[in-house]
């Protein structure tokens, strides 16, 4: 028997937006969260670096700085109106974090301790600017263990390890989601006046990838499956600094405290790309800097990485090059002991994962997939819009990296993601609560979990010719091949044609698991499900943009083109899965755009 | 090389008992044992079931016994455990299905403890941040590590004497905040982990800090709340 919930708000996903949603959403409306993981074990949890926010506690910052360099960062594809308003929210959002009793890293005079970052700086010297409120290299698990702890503190409702397959729509407006309980295997109703998806990214598409084995794409590939479109899917983040082969992430941080990357020949390369502020560039510059490198022959020992190298004497010798200081004018100096300090969780993973102690040795690295700036197109207040038009559809909220608001645009900052996750995941939360509070319960259809019923039982029934391990090695190793950090037509083409054959190769897919309790064979053959159809609109939306901008960069297009391609994709996928596009033009108020050099 | 591994399997819905299943597996040096469950279930018996998220020892999902110690299987490569494996669900908490356990018990110990920042005293006027020296910051930077994974809880022979103790995890979850000089709540929590379940039952075996994949020095941080609970001080 399916059990039905009723609950004014159900937020999908307990990450760093769906918690700060409950948090904000729970004050004013009935609300429950629903998660396929318990709430720590959420992606957020990995986050590293810092969260961006103009305090200024180390030296001058503004959030018009913040606000110019984040548009300056998504090659002017970010809506500007949204950037503006997340970061003048954001040195409030941090003190309120703070409030929460986030432990922030400290100041000598006890304020909250910033780090320099990728493409943050200051607006008048262009130089980087300490903006990344961090504590350690471990911000984003302070954030997610400090919003969990709030929410019981609050008596937030929780359904852990419910899984959610599918939204639930009456009169084109969203009235709740089916779930899995995956102790028992039984799907459940959850009745709501308002829906907030918060489910995270999709980078399980790629081969080497820092993103959690759950970064499924869930959310946006239920939101598509109900006619809904996904906005600015080509854009997806490549960091540049993953673990070599295994694409565990090594923060920006680094490079903040001052480490540089080095070729084959020892090299520090950056300076050729991004004179002014070298290996602190966005990351889509990086990236591909430390991409041209590698296939000009200059990869450490012929293979396909780089090193980053934070060792106390390189990092002296390149700040005394660059002139770099302390905040009292002191030159900058650091110890291996201080290093040890500011990034042990980065030593602990290269110790465990590559036997390198990055104290005395470099350690390899690789682009990374790392995070989508595409996802569900919504408003500055978490509403999801269903067309070029804005048209709002009411009572459906999505928040974090799911979401496409847009302010990251073609290319996201490094802390955005953290700022991103709290600003909007709290709009989104108010927004729900008061939409709830003026709305009804809408009818639910005869049987709402028929649809969802029949996408899983086609994994029992179907004839099991083939094997969906298989099928999602030859996805990720496609995509990583022709859908990476450089794009051709050619290649695109080629991971078109091979993501469609193994959406119809996984229609032969059967689950050998024939039980109910935990049966998670099934829910990762739905969730590659998910990704195969992430993967296919990422691709048709990344052919049809003809130019080079933020993280989608074309060989055969190798410029940006403002004037043809300043807009928004927007991608649709029907029921008989053909597609379609359409465009929205950029918002742009004070900053036009100018070429982008680091 | 080929590596050989022992799981212990369970399937409530037709087992009445957990038994071992052995699998081969190639495998490198350098994978992680999460890599060779993935392969097994991918290849060999797409039902073989356990948590895992995030891959890389942040999340806490993968726990579980391999060569009879507390690990997490994505921080546990195959050359620091060789190619005789044997892989069980935690010890102490319910099993549910081959190395998935019940976390529900482990999380409501967590409750009891009031694992959330309180204070009683205004914001600054200003509406910026408390503040906090570097000193008063690292008083409690070591337990504001954990993950709840619950290695150190299922691995703590108090704990599986009598599963009602808070367990070790709980009092790390206490430490963070009675050590933070920001928090006010500091005599409630030290009351609730002077009870009968509470710190007391540590019987400073050191298993959990043997245990804990964050490096956490859980033997260290709960000596302290004892002190803290007989002086009345932090």
């Amino acid at each position: 028997m399916t059990q039905v919930h009723q609950y004014e708000v159900v937020v999908v996903g307990a990450g760093g937006a769906g918690l700060m949603a409950a948090l904000y959403a729970s004050r004013k409306a009935k609300t429950a969260v629903i998660s396929k993981l318990y709430p720590t074990r959420s992606h957020t949890g990995t986050a590293q670096g810092g969260i961006g926010a103009a305090l200024g506690n180390l030296e001058e910052d503004h959030p018009e700085w913040h606000t110019f360099d984040t548009v300056k960062g998504s090659d002017y594809l970010g809506d500007q109106d949204a950037i503006e308003f997340m970061c003048n929210e954001a040195p409030g959002i941090v003190y309120e974090l703070e409030h929460m009793g986030l432990p922030f890293d400290r100041t000598p005079d006890g304020r909250i301790m910033q780090r320099p970052f990728g493409g943050h700086t200051n607006n008048i010297t262009g130089k980087p600017v300490r903006r990344a409120c961090h504590a350690a290299d471990r911000t984003g698990h302070m954030i997610l263990q400090t919003l969990y702890q709030q929410c019981i503190k609050n008596n937030v409702v929780f359904f852990d390890e419910f899984q959610a397959v599918d939204l639930i729509m009456v009169n084109g407006q969203a009235a709740g989601v089916v779930a899995v309980e995956l102790a028992t295997g039984e799907l459940h109703v959850f009745h709501a006046k308002a829906v907030i998806f918060a489910t995270g990214g999709h980078g399980r598409i790629w081969e080497v990838t820092s993103n959690a084995y759950s970064f499924t794409g869930d959310g946006p590939a239920m939101v598509l499956r109900h006619g809904l479109p996904l906005e600015d899917m080509e854009f997806f983040q490549f960091h540049p600094t993953g673990i070599y082969k295994l694409g565990i992430l090594i923060t920006e941080g680094v490079r903040g405290e001052g480490g540089v990357l080095i070729n084959g020949k020892g090299e520090r390369f950056m300076e050729r790309y991004a004179p002014r502020v070298k290996d602190l560039a966005s990351r889509d510059v990086v990236s591909r800097a430390i991409y041209l490198e590698i296939r000009e022959g200059r990869g450490v020992n012929g293979k396909n990485y780089v090193y980053l190298d934070v060792r106390p004497e390189t990092v002296n010798k390149y700040a005394e090059l660059d002139g770099r200081t302390n905040p009292d004018g002191t030159p900058y100096r650091v110890t291996g002991e201080q290093i040890l300090k500011k990034l042990p969780d980065i030593i602990d993973f290269c110790r465990t994962y590559l036997g390198v102690d990055p104290v005395t040795q470099p350690m390899p690295i690789q682009p990374t997939a790392h995070y989508a700036m595409g996802g569900i197109p919504t408003t500055m207040y978490g509403e999801v819009i269903s067309d070029a038009k804005n048209t709002i559809v009411p009572g459906l909220y999505a928040a974090g990296e799911c979401a496409c608001v847009s302010v990251h645009g073609a290319n996201r900052l490094g802390t955005n993601s953290l700022l991103d996750l709290v600003v909007f995941g709290k709009q989104a939360g108010l927004r729900a609560a008061e939409f709830a509070k003026g709305a009804s319960f809408q009818p639910l259809p005869a049987d709402p979990t028929d649809y969802a019923r029949a996408q899983l039982e086609r994994f029992r029934t179907a004839d099991g010719s083939e094997n969906a391990f298989h099928i999602a090695q030859e996805m990720r190793h496609e995509m990583f091949e022709n859908m990476g950090v450089f794009r051709t037509e050619e290649g695109m083409t080629h991971a078109l044609n091979k993501i469609r054959e193994l959406k119809e190769r996984m229609r032969h897919v059967r689950v050998s698991d024939t039980g109910k309790i935990f049966n998670l064979e099934l829910m990762n053959a739905w969730e590659l499900s998910n990704l195969l159809d992430l993967a296919e609109v990422t691709t048709i939306s990344a052919l049809a943009r003809k130019e080079s901008r933020g993280a989608h960069a074309r060989e055969d297009y190798p410029k940006r083109d403002d004037q043809n391609w300043l807009k928004h994709t927007m991608v649709w996928m029907d029921e008989k899965g053909e597609t379609r596009l359409d465009y929205k033009p950029v918002v742009i108020t004070k900053y036009q755009p100018k070429e982008r050099t680091y | 090389m080929l590596v050989t591994v022992k799981i212990l399997r369970y399937n409530p819905e037709k087992d009445a008992q957990p038994s071992y299943q052995t699998f081969q597996v190639e495998a490198e040096e350098t994978d992680r044992v999460l890599d060779l469950l993935e392969k097994i279930k991918g290849e060999q018996d797409g039902s073989l079931s356990f948590r895992r998220s995030c891959g890389h020892g942040i999340c806490g999902s993968d726990a579980m016994r391999i060569n009879g110690m507390n690990r997490l299987a994505c921080k546990t490569l195959v050359r620091d455990v060789g190619d005789q494996i044997t892989v069980e669900p935690l010890l102490g908490l319910p099993k549910i299905k081959d190395l998935i356990v019940d976390m529900k018990p482990f999380f409501d110990h967590y409750r009891r403890v009031m694992p959330y920042f309180i204070s009683d005293l205004p914001v600054p006027e200003d509406g910026r941040e408390r503040l906090q020296s570097p000193e008063e910051r690292l008083r409690f930077d070591d337990t504001t590590k954990c993950i709840l994974c619950a290695c150190c809880t299922t691995s703590c022979p108090s704990f599986w004497a009598n599963d009602q103790y808070y367990g070790p995890a709980a009092i790390v979850n206490a430490h963070r905040f009675i050590f933070d000089s920001r928090d006010t709540a500091t005599a409630e929590r030290l009351q609730i982990l002077a009870e009968e379940m509470g710190v007391w039952r540590c019987r400073t075996a050191f298993n959990c800090t043997e245990a804990c994949p964050r490096e956490i020095q859980i033997t260290k941080a709960i000596a302290e709340v004892k002190q803290a609970i007989l002086s009345g001080k932090v």
